[in-house]
């Protein structure tokens, strides 16, 4: 079986992008992981092309979307765990040339939620609950999470001052990376003074709705060996799922199993513990989401996720620093994209290549990917 | 028979659990149970995970206990004038779980973990059927 490597990422800026269709910010984010592997279109084999297809005008976009790239005849088609898609798109990239069916890859994942309205998004939003039992209730994503942010609160004495941290943490490295939506650091005051959306979550424990494109490109050992210097070992691959509904979950509704699950597995295929980290790209959809991932990845004690990012225990320097990119909440979470958009970071840091924010001596990158309300969740594993 | 009343909003009207909806118009709040393995389900299921299922309707008392709740400040477009309203998550007495909303007589300062409530069937304008945890 082949190792699999990532010879090549690229990424838009992230944010409102009213001046380009889908197509469009696919292939920018394409271009620029072809040129990065420094290969030709001729060589990719196969394309995953990733996305919650529920936010699309176009349906069935990978058709589209492959044409656009250039990538017919090879096969394509459409993956999609709505926030995890490209991580498992990831998942699927691996499969294909670990089987031994294809040597290079790409995966492509891209969401453009700026042209639905706020309110738009939220009903579709809603409707990723069970449309049987909960939407029919007004339900939403900071809505579920925020349930989950009161039970956590409740059990651990977790803290609105201790979620508010993540948000000034992410929008702080955010300004350091020059694709993210959001470029002003926040202070804890604003956090804490901003509106509430779903009690206990605030404006800013929310991230934005957002569009952009990641592109990885995987290739074969052998491939990879022939056009890099450096490349990025696929390690680790872990992948889950937790009932849809939270009515059929663990009661304490403080910890999302699927992650707990997930990265057992790659903890395990890669053979390292949570301490052989060396920095962590976590699902921060909200701020409670960062703190129970530090829990259920195993960077802290269960039920020290708030005490843990309170401390500073994630910054550049700290234990492990966590999202050192601006995360979801700051990089912004164009749905589909923000697997990939995560692989890209840690390829960055871990080629050496991250600039102001470069963790020194990076060997082992943690991504984690979290889709809906926590019903999938793909953790990965890269090595330098 | 329809399953189309059910909740404030529809979005599925076909289903093998549409006499759920004509029991909560006649005030019951129902789960299933299978008589094979006997897990009980709310909300109620047409089948049993064990497949070898053998499911029947049984009445569910209603008496509950909190375990989680939000106040939600930006609703879905369809909710939009209902805001700001509470949903919250109970622990039947008999073990099943329940996603509901908190009625408007509850205050979020009187909310807490643990505190009894009552799943109560109602009917709205329109005849639509819901339910709604109150204080017992």
């Amino acid at each position: 079986m082949s190792k699999v490597a990532v010879i090549g990422v690229g990424q838009t800026k992230f944010g409102g992008r009213p001046d380009a269709s889908i197509k469009e910010i696919a292939f920018e984010a394409f271009k620029e992981a072809v040129d990065d592997a420094q290969i030709s279109v001729d060589d990719i084999q196969a394309s995953i092309i990733c996305s919650a297809t529920h936010y699309d005008k176009q349906r069935t976009p990978a058709g589209v979307i492959a044409e656009y790239l250039g990538l017919n005849p090879q096969p394509t088609f459409n993956v999609e765990a709505v926030c995890a898609s490209s991580g498992v798109g990831l998942r699927i990239g691996w499969s294909f040339i670990s089987s031994g069916l294809h040597d290079v890859v790409a995966v492509v994942g891209f969401q453009k939620m700026t042209e639905l309205s706020s309110a738009e998004v939220q009903e579709v939003m809603g409707r990723s609950g069970d449309v049987m039992w909960e939407s029919p209730f007004g339900t939403t994503m900071p809505g579920y999470f925020a349930l989950y942010a009161r039970a956590h609160m409740q059990t651990y004495g977790t803290t609105p001052e201790q979620l508010a941290k993540v948000a000034v943490k992410n929008h702080y490295y955010a300004t350091k990376n020059p694709k993210a939506m959001f470029q002003k650091e926040i202070t804890l005051d604003e956090v804490l003074n901003s509106r509430m959306i779903a009690s206990p979550l605030k404006r800013y424990d929310c991230c934005s709705n957002s569009d952009g494109a990641a592109c990885l490109i995987l290739a074969k050992e052998e491939f990879a060996r022939k056009v890099t210097d450096n490349p990025v070992w696929v390690a680790g691959l872990g992948l889950a799922s937790s009932p849809m509904t939270l009515t059929s979950r663990d009661t304490a509704l403080n910890s999302f199993t699927c992650t707990a699950k997930a990265a057992k597995e790659a903890y395990h295929m890669a053979g390292v513990t949570p301490s052989d980290i060396d920095l962590a790209e976590v699902h921060d959809c909200f701020t409670i989401t960062e703190i129970i991932n530090y829990e259920d990845l195993g960077f802290c004690e269960r039920g020290k996720g708030g005490s843990f990012a309170a401390d500073g225990h994630t910054y550049l320097g700290g234990k492990i620093p966590v999202n050192i990119d601006g995360g979801l909440l700051a990089k912004g979470h164009p749905v589909g994209a923000t697997g990939a958009s995560q692989i890209r970071t840690l390829v960055k840091q871990l080629r050496g290549e991250a600039g102001e924010t470069q963790v020194k001596d990076a060997k082992i990158g943690l991504a984690h990917n979290l889709g809906g309300i926590g019903m999938y969740c793909a953790v990965t594993i890269l090595k330098a | 028979m329809s399953f189309g009343k059910f909740g404030k909003v529809s979005y599925v009207s076909e289903t093998k659990l549409q006499k759920f909806e004509q029991d909560l118009e006649a005030g019951k709040i129902m789960g299933t149970r299978c008589k094979t393995c006997g897990k009980l389900y709310f909300p109620p299921r047409a089948d049993c995970t064990c497949l070898k299922g053998n499911i029947e309707w049984v009445e569910l008392t209603g008496n509950c206990r909190l375990l989680t709740y939000s106040t939600l400040f930006f609703a879905p477009a369809s909710f939009r004038y209902e805001v700001p309203y509470m949903l919250a998550v109970a622990q039947f007495d008999e073990g099943p779980t329940v996603l509901a909303p908190l009625s408007k007589d509850i205050t979020e300062d009187e909310v807490k973990s643990g505190m009894s409530l009552k799943l109560i069937p109602m009917e709205l304008a329109g005849g639509r059927v819901i339910y709604e945890l109150r204080k017992p």
